[in-house]
């Protein structure tokens, strides 16, 4: 029941905070932070407890909750967890942590309520990693998005009510068509087996002719691809993520967007195998041609957040790349990159943030020079940029050149022009820190004149976050073993049960 | 010893971490001691390291640190190789970066991010240091962008000035090209043989692929693309000259002594991979001697003293390319030695002319400073010397070497002779040409007030020991280092048969450099400079021919424009003219397309009784006529 726990204590915490703002208005915070700390021990207490009762026949599943939810139509109320949920659940647990941090001094207005939406976008997220039935991973994605609108929409930017449509329109039109290939999955297997189910492990039973088959996958890549984002999905991304305050944009790169990443693996190839052998080299196409088209426009950004938001894409193509490849070297790449692209875009992001909050803009030509005075700021701004280029001895680097690598063995074309995203990375990365921090200084208007004020460092929380994100992208580079351990049984599980189309591994 | 070989990086890995955490706040004479005693401190060690090894017979060996990870059947280790090769490259690196370090300690004690900057040099110091221990490519390449990344930090170290970032950014992305293609070598590499171990690979690869087999001779130019551009050889030379932009101890140890010249590591290391593509081996000392003749030409031409530096190293490094091309594996490797060190003595004699000019790099405007700067002319004479290969000297060993090993190739052994010795001609003009302008004549320098300045260059000679004890070390190396053996014999396996030059032939390699150096003292050197030096050099100038080539030359053979043209241009009209994103105007397109359809709807919403009713009848009328009609 633990994921139960893990579900409940967010969606009460969220209710809990949203109540208590009439109370005072700094409590809903704090009881955001005892439910995000109750929720990491739970997570903590998962990882460290032992596999029970296993469910699956590889047995790496340790199911901790099945019920009956509508019996009507197959529909259980089943969640699970196994080594790759477990992984995307550290990693909500701590972005979620991390986005509290980026809040903790911005978020002055309707706080309650902004907390209730954060709170419930994990809450739907953590659901999303671990449901196995398929009716109720689709209520968790939706659970996720509406909230994500509201944060967008109350608490963005000048423009925050074109991002959030956007957001929404994209998210739930391919949602739809995600919706469909679900349903129609699940009357397929009525008509095999005489009964609808949504479950997980008997869809994976159902046998499809060769269009179907390959119409319905394409239903499962369009919403995840659209979440991922993946080229040519990707265009609510920069917007929604320039106008989203930092929280918001902290939840999405570093978490959200795992969860197409997770359907990918999880859903749109296991259970269309064949389908997504044949389509695999068009999406590893997709994969390259993303990877360089927004690393270019990512380039030509002037509004810093935008920028990322691109990078994000660019950054993601590896994820797309490494999952297509389909071997155990491409998807652990993969899952490292999800990791380690969380950590340094939610960095990126909150650095992005802390600019915005220190000079009310978000536009570079107004940046320059401001090393000399924000330096510890402009150094984790440094540190991220560089794992976000792919430094070895840092997380990013491992994921992308596993993907890469397990990709060379599935296509050579698309690796190498995928590769050339390490230049273009390069190139804007280092434009970003040349064009903010290096250079003759110059501020905003107004900003900074008066001598040490306007102009604040790192403070203790914003220091915390950083910190414990740059020992963590350290760990995943230097050690990455620990986590590459609790996937690899699972993703090899995974290979077995396939086959494996992209050969090697 | 063997087991604290993972201390070597891990001194300077300590040094770099209390360095950030200090956030520039410790007192400078503590931030130099770690800078500078940390990287002593490796120093040491590896000296301890490499006697225990030699004493052993020379015995190679492993430590395995740690298992970085485990994916299926690729299982790189953050582990050590220690042989002959790598025992050279941990002295140098150690060694002459610590006099380096010890050095930077006076340049830079009054910059205000001093402990900015020992926190990078000893970041650098640690990845080099892995990239020449590491025994699986995979760590080579941590290393490899390591050290890269630090040297963007530091060529842009002076940041405030947005031309060093443009040169460090230049830097950065140049060498990330070749790094790109060693990358997908490795991809390739491993897809084939299964393993990133490079002494497994070698092993394996004479195994299973034969001479000259299109795999061999795709992975090794995937790695050669990587060399090049870690060692700014042609085509990817260009950002070497610009990276100058950074403090001179940097230009001394990074981009002369120790990573330029990791691509002639990474060739050696791998040399058996290059053995079995003898079409790449031979592109190898092409690249080389086109590298170094180029650069002599440009060198000539150049007038600011560290970018006439910078041109030589390319040059020396060509000749490294020369070597290995030809196969004299450790004619290469005792090259590189004995070019840290003579390069290493000139960046930083360079540096106290420099320093004691505020920041002059111009040399037509130096000038006598022989007579300022005593120790640093002897320093910088001797290291000249070196560099020109005059006999007795390092130079003289290593390139005689090079340069025999280049006669004795199959096909081309004279034509790369013959290179190679006109290259030793022009190496001989330049370097002379840059001692007489100048250490000799008279005094150009335009600086505030004559006296103060002869003043302040003395104060500084006699004051800073810390500056002038790597001087006179390195410049004891510089002229004694041929001497030195270089113990890659085990590595590289049976010693090449010696190549039997002619008498005439032997006098040539000798007599040549010479003659060079007399010329430069005709042109440049000479009492009669002023008039006829300068009268010969205007004449030149004026044919048509002689400013052509003399600014084709001095813009580095137009390379730079080339890739401006051919690269940078098209991508930033690209970047901004799709600035919008073109996908995202069509979901535009789309949004447009459902508000357009929208008012239409809207529109025929008119409330209007009349119109309701026509449509009615259109509409049934439009129906029935398609039930008719079909």
């Amino acid at each position: 029941m633990i994921v139960g726990w893990l579900i409940a204590i967010l969606f009460l915490g969220g209710a809990l905070a949203w109540a208590s703002e009439a109370l005072d208005a700094q409590l809903p915070k704090f009881i955001a932070l005892l439910a995000l700390l109750g929720s990491a021990v739970l997570v903590g207490w998962l990882a460290l407890s032992g596999q029970a009762n296993p469910l699956s026949p590889q047995g790496q599943w340790w199911v901790l909750a099945d019920a009956n939810w509508i019996p009507r139509f197959g529909i259980r109320f089943a969640v699970g967890v196994d080594g790759l949920s477990l992984l995307m659940l550290l990693l909500t647990v701590f972005l979620g942590l991390m986005a509290l941090g980026a809040a903790w001094h911005e978020i002055r207005e309707r706080s309650g309520f902004f907390y209730f939406n954060l709170l419930w976008t994990l809450a739907g997220v953590v659901g999303v990693f671990t449901s196995l039935d398929l009716f109720l991973f689709f209520f968790f994605w939706e659970v996720m998005l509406i909230p994500m609108y509201l944060i967008i929409a109350i608490w963005g930017h000048e423009n925050r009510a074109y991002a959030a449509m956007k957001f929404f329109l994209f998210t739930q039109v391919s949602g739809l068509l995600l919706l469909f290939a679900i349903v129609c999955l699940a009357w397929f297997h009525a008509q095999q087996f005489g009964a609808f189910s949504f479950d997980y492990f008997a869809l994976q039973d159902v046998v499809l002719e060769g269009r179907v088959q390959t119409w319905l996958m394409l239903g499962f890549f369009v919403g995840f691809a659209t979440k991922l984002p993946a080229f040519p999905f990707h265009a609510w991304l920069p917007d929604a993520h320039s106008q989203a305050p930092t929280a918001g944009s902290v939840l999405l790169a570093g978490v959200l967007l795992k969860t197409g990443a997770y359907g990918l693996i999880r859903f749109t190839v296991p259970l269309f195998p064949e389908a997504s052998a044949s389509f695999a080299p068009f999406a590893m196409g997709l994969a390259a041609v993303g990877i360089l088209y927004c690393a270019k426009l990512a380039f030509a950004q002037q509004d810093l957040k935008r920028l990322i938001a691109y990078t994000s894409v660019s950054h993601m193509g590896f994820v797309l790349l490494g999952v297509y490849a389909w071997n155990l070297y491409g998807l652990q790449g993969a899952v490292m990159t999800m990791l380690a692209h969380g950590f340094s875009a939610a960095a990126l992001f909150m650095i992005a943030g802390g600019l915005q909050h220190r000079l009310h803009t978000r536009d570079m030509q107004r940046m320059s020079g401001l090393w000399s005075r924000l330096p510890m700021l402009s150094a984790m701004a440094l540190f991220f940029t560089v794992a976000a280029v792919g430094m070895p001895g840092l997380g990013n680097f491992i994921g992308e050149f596993l993907s890469l690598l397990g990709a060379f063995q599935a296509s050579r074309v698309a690796t190498v022009f995928a590769a050339l995203g390490l230049v273009l990375s390069a190139v804007y990365s280092l434009w970003v820190i040349q064009k903010v921090f290096h250079g003759p200084l110059l501020l905003p208007a107004g900003q900074g004149r008066e001598p040490d004020g306007g102009l604040a460092d790192l403070g203790t929380v914003e220091l915390l976050c950083y910190g414990l994100m740059a020992l963590g992208l350290l760990w995943m580079g230097l050690y990455p073993q620990s986590f590459l351990a609790h996937s690899a049984s699972v993703l090899e599980a995974l290979l077995q049960q396939t086959g494996t189309p992209g050969g090697g591994g | 010893m063997q087991e604290w070989t993972g201390l070597l990086p891990a001194f300077p890995l300590a040094g770099f971490v209390l360095l950030v955490l200090s956030r520039g706040r410790m007192p400078r004479g503590i931030a130099g001691v770690i800078g500078a005693g940390s990287v002593g401190l490796s120093f040491l060690l590896a000296l301890t390291i490499a006697i225990g090894v030699l004493n052993n017979g020379g015995q190679a060996y492993t430590t395995v640190l740690w298992q970085w990870m485990q994916v299926g059947d690729f299982a790189p280790g953050f582990s050590f190789y220690v042989d002959g090769l790598t025992l050279v490259m941990i002295l140098v690196i150690s060694g002459v970066g610590f006099l380096i370090h010890l050095y930077a300690t006076a340049y830079m004690a009054d910059d205000p991010g001093f402990a900015r900057f020992f926190s990078y040099m000893n970041l650098f110091v640690a990845a080099m240091l892995v990239l020449v221990l590491a025994d699986n490519l995979l760590l080579l390449y941590l290393g490899w962008e390591g050290v890269g990344l630090c040297s963007y930090l530091l060529i842009g170290f002076w940041y405030d000035k947005p031309e060093n970032g443009y040169a460090a950014r230049k830097a950065f992305v140049v060498t990330r090209v070749g790094d790109t293609s060693m990358a997908i070598g490795l991809f390739l590499l491993f897809s084939q043989l299964g393993t990133l171990n490079i002494q497994q690979m070698l092993m394996l690869a004479p195994q299973q692929w034969s001479v000259g087999s299109g795999i061999a001779v795709a992975a090794s130019a995937l790695l050669l693309g990587g060399a090049v551009g870690k060692s700014a050889q042609l085509p990817l030379q260009t950002w070497l000259p610009d990276a100058m932009a950074g403090p001179t101890p940097i230009s001394a140890l990074i981009h002369a002594a120790t990573m330029v010249t990791a691509g002639v590591y990474l060739i050696a290391r791998t040399h058996v991979l290059f053995e079995l593509a003898p079409s790449v081996q031979l592109l190898v000392a092409f690249i080389g001697l086109a590298t170094l003749l180029m650069s002599g030409f440009t060198a000539l031409t150049q007038t600011d003293i560290k970018r006439i530096l910078a041109y030589s190293t390319i040059s020396q490094i060509g000749y490294m390319f020369l070597a290995l091309g030809v196969g004299a594996w450790s004619a290469a490797v005792f090259h590189l030695m004995t070019h840290a060190f003579f390069k290493a003595l000139l960046f930083l004699a360079a540096g106290t002319v420099i320093l004691s000019l505020h920041h002059e790099q111009d040399i037509f405007r130096m000038g006598a400073m022989r007579r300022r700067l005593p120790v640093s002319f002897w320093c910088f004479l001797v290291g000249s010397a070196a560099l020109t290969a005059l006999p007795f000297t390092s130079g003289f060993y290593s390139k005689d070497e090079i340069l025999l090993a280049a006669l004795g190739q199959e096909h081309y052994g004279m034509l790369l002779w013959t290179g190679g010795v006109l290259g030793a001609f022009l190496t001989a003009l330049y370097s002379f040409r840059l001692v007489f302008v100048v250490f000799f004549g008279r005094d150009r320098h335009q600086g505030s007030s004559h006296g103060e300045d002869h003043a302040h260059a003395a104060v500084m000679e006699a004051m800073s020991p810390v500056m002038f004890f790597p001087l006179l070390l390195l410049g004891l190396l510089a002229l004694g280092g041929g001497f030195i053996h270089v113990p890659v014999d085990t590595v590289f396996g049976a010693v090449h048969e010696e190549v039997h030059a002619s008498q005439f032939l032997h006098a040539l390699m000798i007599l040549i450099p010479i003659f060079g150096v007399v010329i430069a003292w005709g042109v440049y050197g000479s009492a009669s400079y002023q008039k006829a030096g300068e009268h010969l050099r205007e004449r030149l100038l004026a044919a048509p021919i002689g400013r052509r080539a003399y600014r084709f030359w001095f813009s580095g053979w137009g390379m730079d424009a080339l890739y401006q043209w051919l690269f940078v241009n098209p991508f930033m009209v690209l970047a901004r003219l799709n600035r919008k994103d073109a996908v995202d105007q069509i979901y535009g397109w789309v949004a447009q397309a459902a508000r357009v359809g929208n008012s239409v709807v809207v529109m025929l919403q008119t409330g209007n009784l009349r119109w309701y009713a026509i449509s009615l009848v259109g509409g049934m009328v439009l129906v029935i006529g398609l039930g008719v009609w079909r």
